[in-house]
């Protein structure tokens, strides 16, 4: 329809437009119109995911804050974890302004790490939103208990964790775990962190971690009734860039914490800068939204500013809430920063990620 | 919970909500764009929910909920027609019907058969509700007492039905079901992602989805079959039974239909399985407890009354470890996950404590759902059914537009379409040399299930083996575990009993030609034999055991098999070849020219891109092939381009560009991707 309606439109503001440069004189205008028009978000992850969720929260209220409020479309193309789409924004998108790319820390994880798939390249794009989220670990109810005590004296608990496998985001709570000393055996093969709750609440695993949104609905029910207790979080950035408590789960401390707790030294060393690395990669500066390579000045500013104007909404704050958590939601200059933090890692830290993979976990990435 | 102090107000609450004119308004709406989208194979839920989740922003949330389950709920319905009619498995949830509905379709009963179908989807669907109205306040406890170990019996109970499935001989069905186990191991491993038979090849990497397999394996074979024979799909030219009969066909079978409803929902129930089994598991129950087996595959109306009854009755089974768990058991639950949260309502435990009135608001919408949709697909079906009088040729190219734009929602590449071509010839040798299709259709449905089960229970149960050996063996031998294995093997045992029985293709004696039929079975073998050195050659220890194990299995059934095959005379029914044994040996037109129709519609689109190709497609087809006058060439060929670009457009779908699209820059209908 929205396609239909776009040809239609066109051949009516072409005809419109025609026939008014016969009667004035048009003086050209940097203002951008959008109305009739159809943008498409394209959303590499298939339907339902978080990335969809959050693409479909966001993409009515972005069409109100565009000037001609056109149509907001979002597009699913998954495949090869999100690869697959940001290969082809990046191979054919035009940079009118009409097609926009959604991304996650999954599609983030294999450009850093160099996937021989990755077609694509941050630095070309141009960022006008960035979202962060967080991430909770928890225990079962006895396991927690201790926990709380003592951390120590679950350490050598053996730990069953079902895991999307260790090149996705659950690199950050494996290397956090692996560093306090723990001795995690993920089960590799679960489709999403949906399936590794259910494991937790089968009994068959017993660690697992959740992002905020879904910690908030499905494991704050499960705290409630006394069958999951907390563990700790990954944190959030403030603006220095120093790791904070989450501003979600301000009661929860945070990983860093938690390391100091049990090692009685701050986390320092190849291992910490590695995970700070992944953790700003994958949850600080975990969705972003792009405009092509090419993309004009203007339509870059155009869509900063509705994505701005959406962010400062009255009751932003209320309706954000339930479906996104509290985490900043950044733009224009800000926005870039967290661009930065999220896709540029440092050679090193790539490096130890790759060793650690390979000889943890046989993960090799080939060349 | 007790029942009578909450359940009931809540049910009662529900009713209110729903039985509203403006509700059963919007449950029909979404039960009409459900039937539209239903019809177009391989689209499904999915496409039609993101059709109508713009909307549902705003909408008041009992309103969008009726439109959101109306459309959820007919699509395992009215893809039913696609199934029957023209041997298209529309999804994974019509694949079983296919085999007896579509052979009943041929014989000039295609109205009975839809009627029984929808009059079984109609009770599968009822039934499901009215067990879920009690069941869904207890499955909490239940659903989660189904573990790995659980999830792997029945995996493996579904993959036992390869045994009832194999049709003349066991070991090409052996061959048939490793062969799909190994098409579905193609492309990223799903533990640690190591890349197996894809030769760096991109496209492979990602694997193959159902859609193509259903469409290659199934409809491109029976459809070029009918396209020589060049007659109507019912072969006698007319309309036998009526939809009445169908419905006393459903009366007569109805405990048939309440134990395959039965099967349904509890399928449903469980997460991790997903609706891929379920008609399987259905079908070959069907098969097991039937007297007379003779007719299965050629047209026996219970082999369509069992799956129809299951598929419906998942769904509302389904509903619970979607709406309890928020774990969707497929890709249109997925959505409809998404679809509550924009209305305001997260899965999860909370919608049996504080929203069990929303909770049931879901599952009543849906059976009253199903009793529209149903109503409607059983009110038109005698009309549709019509369709199988008409001369063949003139549905070919509106089959080919529809199965090719159902191929390209795969991934949305032209290549889907070259896969497609690949797997149908695959389908059309199998179907000559009567290989078991539905037994490489289950290995390949189940592959994923069974390696990740397999390794994961491995590696939780080496960890509770770790804690104590009674603590291994409670977690590995649950009831659960034990009362499935000896269903399997009791099903195995059936099956292998009766696999001497079944199948006897024809009474009559053949001197088959022996080298084609060895030539393929070689060729298999062979196939056996790559994927075992390409297994082989898998760097991570995790993701090598399950393609080196399929593969070694069935390479040595391969060579058992042509050893068979070497010593036994050119009589017996190993050497089958419908080329020489049926009707095709008369069939007016050739097997290969009819593919080139097909092929040639691919490089058409290499060339034009999709919607020009197809339109060049329809003229040149039906000129050449169906030989109709120009006039009817153009009215055809409008009404089926412009449905095309119709549904594309209302379903934000893009068409496969071809090189001209690459040369010059076209609007949209014309433009591709």
């Amino acid at each position: 329809m929205n396609k239909l309606r776009r040809v239609i439109n066109k051949t009516i503001i072409g005809l419109a437009a025609g026939t008014l440069a016969l009667g004035f004189s048009v003086t050209a205008s940097a203002e951008v119109d959008l109305s009739g028009k159809t943008v498409e978000w394209i959303i590499p992850f298939s339907e339902g995911g978080g990335s969809d969720k959050w693409a479909r929260f966001y993409g009515p209220l972005l069409s109100e804050a565009l000037p001609g409020n056109p149509t907001v479309v979002v597009k699913n193309m998954p495949g090869a974890g999100s690869t697959k789409g940001a290969n082809w924004f990046a191979a054919n998108a035009r940079p009118d302004g009409m097609t926009i790319l959604g991304t996650s820390g999954s599609t983030q994880f294999p450009f850093l790490l160099g996937d021989p798939r990755v077609k694509f390249d941050y630095a070309d794009w141009n960022i006008v939103l960035a979202t962060a989220t967080g991430g909770v670990a928890y225990l079962p109810a006895d396991l927690g208990a201790k926990w709380n005590a003592d951390p120590k004296s679950i350490l050598d608990t053996r730990f069953i964790y079902g895991s999307q496998g260790a090149t996705r985001l659950d690199l950050v709570p494996l290397l956090a775990w692996q560093m306090l000393g723990m001795k995690v055996d993920p089960v590799f093969g679960i489709k999403g962190r949906g399936d590794g709750r259910l494991m937790f609440e089968r009994g068959e695993a017993n660690i697992d971690y959740q992002t905020s949104s879904a910690f908030l609905s499905k494991v704050t029910p499960l705290v409630k009734e006394g069958k999951a207790v907390p563990m700790m979080t990954w944190g959030a950035l403030d603006a220095n860039g120093n790791i904070v408590r989450d501003p979600t789960f301000p009661e929860i401390p945070t990983f860093k914490e938690v390391y100091k707790m049990v090692k009685g030294v701050e986390p320092s060393g190849d291992a910490w800068d590695a995970w700070r690395a992944f953790f700003i990669a994958g949850f600080p500066a975990q969705k972003m939204v792009f405009l092509p390579k090419g993309a004009s000045e203007e339509m870059i500013s155009t869509y900063s500013n509705a994505f701005k104007s959406v962010t400062e909404r009255p009751d932003f704050a209320e309706i954000s809430k339930k479906r996104l958590g509290v985490y900043p939601q950044a733009t224009g200059a800000e926005a870039a920063t967290f661009k930065k933090m999220g896709t540029a890692v440092d050679e090193k830290a790539k490096q130890w990620v790759k060793d650690w993979l390979l000889s943890r976990y046989g993960v090799k990435l080939k060349k | 919970m007790d029942f009578f102090d909450t359940a009931l107000p809540a049910l009662g609450e529900a009713f209110t909500l729903i039985f509203t004119f403006k509700q059963i308004g919007w449950l029909m709406i979404g039960v009409l764009l459900g039937l539209c989208v239903g019809v177009f194979p391989g689209l499904g839920g999915i496409a039609g929910l993101s059709l109508v989740l713009p909307f549902i922003y705003g909408m008041d949330p009992i309103s969008g909920l009726a439109m959101m389950v109306g459309l959820v709920a007919v699509i395992p319905t009215s893809d039913t027609f696609a199934s029957v009619l023209m041997g298209i498995p529309g999804s994974s949830a019509s694949q079983a019907t296919v085999l007896d509905g579509f052979p009943l379709s041929k014989n000039g009963q295609a109205a009975r058969a839809l009627a029984a179908a929808f009059t079984s989807s109609l009770f599968g669907g009822l039934f499901g509700a009215v067990v879920l109205t009690f069941f869904i306040v207890i499955a909490r406890p239940i659903v989660l007492a189904f573990g790995l170990p659980e999830l792997l019996m029945l995996t493996i109970l579904g993959l036992s039905m390869v045994g009832v499935l194999a049709g003349s001989s066991l070991l090409k069905g052996i061959v048939a079901a490793c062969l799909g186990l190994m098409v579905g191991a193609i492309g990223e491993a799903p533990a640690q992602g190591s890349s197996r038979l894809d030769f760096g090849n991109w496209y492979l990497m990602d694997g193959f989805q159902l859609v193509i397999i259903g469409l290659g394996i199934f409809a491109i074979p029976e459809i070029i079959a009918l396209l020589r024979q060049d007659k109507s799909i019912s072969s006698s030219g007319e309309l036998g039974a009526g939809w009445s009969q169908g419905v006393r066909d459903w009366w007569e079978n109805r405990w048939l239909s309440l134990r395959c409803s039965t099967i349904g929902v509890i399928v449903g129930v469980i997460p991790g399985l997903g609706g891929s089994v379920v008609d399987w598991i259905a079908y070959g129950h069907t098969m097991q407890t039937a007297k007379d087996k003779s007719q299965f595959g050629k047209g026996d109306i219970r082999g369509v009354i069992g799956p129809e009854s299951s598929n419906n009755a998942k769904e509302g089974g389904g509903l619970v470890p979607t709406l309890l768990f928020g774990i969707p058991g497929s890709g249109s639950m997925a959505v409809f996950i998404g679809g509550m949260i924009l209305l305001g309502y997260d899965a999860g435990p909370q919608m049996i404590t504080n929203d069990l009135h929303i909770t049931y608001t879901v599952v009543w919408s849906l059976a009253i759902a199903n009793v529209f949709g149903a109503g409607l697909c059983l009110f038109l079906s005698g009309g549709i059914a019509k369709l199988t009088t008409v001369r063949f040729p003139l549905l070919v190219p509106f089959l080919f537009m529809m199965i090719a734009f159902a191929a390209f929602q795969s991934k949305q590449t032209s290549w889907d379409l070259v896969a497609l071509v690949g797997i149908a010839i695959l389908g059309i040798f199998m179907r000559r040399f009567d290989w078991s299709r539905p037994a490489f259709l289950i290995g390949f449905v189940l592959s994923d299930q069974a390696e990740v089960y397999t390794y994961q229970v491995v590696q939780v149960a080496n960890s509770k083996f770790s804690q104590g050996t009674d603590i291994g063996w409670s977690y590995v031998l649950s009831p659960i575990v034990i009362t499935l294995m000896v269903i399997t093997i009791v099903s195995v045992w059936l099956g292998a009993r009766q696999a001497g029985s079944l199948h006897q293709q024809t009474n009559k004696t053949y001197h088959w030609n022996k080298t084609p039929a060895v030539v393929f079975a070689a060729f298999l073998g062979l196939f056996m034999l790559v994927a075992l050195i390409d297994g082989t050659m898998v760097w991570t220890m995790t993701d090598k055991v399950f393609p080196i194990t399929i593969a070694t299995v069935g390479l040595i059934t391969s060579i058992l098999l042509l050893v068979k095959m070497r010593r036994q005379a050119d009589t017996h029914s190993l050497f089958y070849d419908r080329e020489i044994g049926e009707d095709e040996k008369s069939a007016p037109h050739g097997l290969w020219p009819m593919m080139g129709w097909f092929v040639s519609l691919l490089a058409l689109n290499a060339a034009f891109g999709f919607v020009i190709a197809i339109s060049l497609f329809f003229i040149i087809f039906l000129r050449v092939q169906a030989k109709i006058s120009w006039i009817r060439i153009l009215v055809l060929t409008a009404c089926g381009v412009s449905f095309l670009v119709f549904m594309a457009s209302m379903l934000n779908r893009e068409f496969p560009s071809g090189l001209l699209q690459d040369m010059v820059e076209l609007p949209w209908p014309l433009r591709g991707r």
